[in-house]
């Protein structure tokens, strides 16, 4: 194997969606309101009627303060937050999809097919190997098992994640181990949309630069990648775009 | 989360039409409605008496509702209220088409029997006649949920109570069901061996595409095994939504209280 060599193109066994200049998502009027019922009722609105529209082949930037909803942006975009208000329009297979109010089953289908997402930290499943974590989104988008473990090991590689650690779940690995194999499962893979929340806060300079380098390639090739990146050097580097959210005092 | 997760199927295998059922004057289980699709795996989750064991009976067809309707789609494509059915075809369609896992494996297993009969017994009920074929059924089965196939002709009492577990699903797959039910499947054992279970019915569910509907009242299992979750409390279903939303975001007063309550580790 060499780990040098990023999978080919013509590997890829999903089709290739992704499609420079292409809208990809495109958000509107986005409210974002927590209501907290056990601390009396207390209501944090944190997005109010965010637009936010990115095409293949750009990297647009969430800047704000800590608490201005740039993670409950990406969130929302995932599903993983539900919306109050507005639509939430991702493209998939078979054209857009409303993130805000498809069924589970489309936003799995729309995640599994499109959606790469680094989130803050690592959600490993206990007892599964950190070559398998990484593997997992190409082998439930289809890839054969050995090709996406191959594709799984040159990622890990790229990152600098030794390989004796590949065969161990990655609950006992650092904070900065763990976090480079959550970036390697978003990029084992040629997602056409990234969602990235601070892949790089926990990583020295070398893998800084890697992730800065595979997010540029990511964007080369097409995909439409919306980003929280606390660094300004690494935003410099990255951004086509920046969105400032600029965050509300009475939400504190 | 399984690479078959409800891919391209368009009807649901399982619709639940405004199921309710009162234990005197308990109403267990109060006017609930859901579809599962294919490859897809329902967490029901809620406290103790919150109604999701007396939904998942009903819905299972092991206790009979008080109203509404439990359709199940049939391989092909015709619509079946389990609880009209007649007697025989109802327990030919729980032999070929449905599993239940039950959360005390002697509930589920036949304790009488080897661990091997307790496999073959679905598959000879199915008409399989030839002894070879279905002891080599047995002992494929019993490698594949990890339980060593020289216990074939041990019974199940003299099996610890973790591959006891492995058994009943091996029991029940054996057959290749497409809807499984299950109730507390890790309920009873000890964390290591609920991990190594848990690793197991992850896997079968996504290899074989399997349809769940699964109870239970562990949040952690619910994450890891069930792509939805409906969250119940006193026979209603107080909110449902992706597994991880709900987990993450949720939105009613009780899930909150119920997500929150969990001690971290």
């Amino acid at each position: 194997m060499d780990a040098d060599t990023p999978a080919a193109a013509s590997e890829e066994t999903m089709p290739r969606t992704a499609d420079p200049g292409r809208l990809m998502i495109d958000v509107r009027g986005l409210s974002k309101t927590f209501t907290l019922h056990h601390q009396g009722g207390v209501r944090l609105a944190v997005l109010d009627a965010t637009d936010l529209q990115v095409a293949g082949g750009e990297c647009v930037v969430l800047r704000g303060p800590s608490g201005a909803g740039k993670s409950s942006l990406l969130r929302c975009l995932y599903g993983n937050y539900l919306a109050q208000s507005g639509t939430i329009q991702v493209r998939g297979a078979d054209g857009w999809v409303d993130v805000a109010s498809a069924p589970a089953r489309r936003i799995l289908e729309l995640r599994r097919t499109h959606l790469g997402y680094v989130s803050q930290f690592l959600r490993a499943i206990p007892r599964v190997p950190a070559e398998q974590v990484v593997a997992q989104p190409a082998i439930d988008a289809g890839t054969p098992g050995d090709q996406a473990l191959e594709r799984a090991r040159t990622a890990l590689a790229r990152l600098n994640i030794p390989e004796n650690l590949w065969h161990l779940p990655p609950a006992t690995f650092s904070g900065g181990e763990q976090q480079r194999v959550n970036v390697a499962r978003a990029f084992a893979r040629d997602f056409p949309i990234l969602l990235l929340d601070e892949p790089t806060a926990s990583l020295d300079a070398a893998n800084r630069d890697v992730v800065v380098e595979l997010v540029n390639a990511a964007r080369d090739r097409g995909a439409a990648i919306v980003g929280i990146f606390h660094d300004s050097a690494v935003r410099a580097a990255v951004a086509t775009r920046i969105l400032d959210l600029p965050g509300k005092a009475e939400a504190a | 989360m399984s690479a078959h997760a409800a891919r391209g199927a368009d009807h649901p295998i399982l619709s639940v039409r405004h199921l309710s059922k009162r234990f005197g004057r308990v109403q267990a289980v109060d006017d609930v409605s859901f579809d599962l699709f294919p490859g897809e795996v329902l967490g029901i989750v809620g406290e103790s008496g919150s109604g999701k064991t007396t939904l998942l009976r009903a819905v299972a067809g092991q206790e009979a509702p008080d109203t509404g309707a439990v359709l199940y789609r049939d391989r092909w494509g015709g619509l079946v209220d389990l609880h009209a059915l007649p007697e025989g075809r109802r327990r030919r369609l729980h032999r070929t088409d449905l599993g239940l896992v039950q959360q005390n494996p002697r509930d589920g297993l036949r304790m009488g029997v080897s661990a091997g009969a307790n496999v073959g017994e679905r598959l000879m009920a199915l008409g399989h006649r030839h002894y070879g074929t279905i002891r080599q059924s047995a002992h494929d089965w019993l490698a594949r949920v990890e339980v060593d196939p020289a216990r074939l002709d041990d019974p199940p009492a003299q099996l610890s109570g973790g591959m006891q577990q492995r058994l009943q699903i091996a029991r029940n797959l054996v057959s290749e069901p497409r809807l499984v039910f299950m109730d507390e499947p890790t309920g009873g054992l000890d964390v290591s061996v609920q991990a190594r279970l848990l690793d197991l019915l992850r896997g079968l569910v996504g290899e074989l595409g399997l349809a769940v509907v699964l109870v239970t009242h562990d949040l952690g299992v619910a994450r890891l095994l069930a792509h939805r979750l409906m969250v119940m409390q006193a026979g209603r279903v107080v909110e449902t939504g992706l597994t991880d939303q709900v987990l993450d975001d949720p939105q009613a007063a009780y899930s909150q209280l119920l997500v929150s309550s969990i001690l971290p580790v």
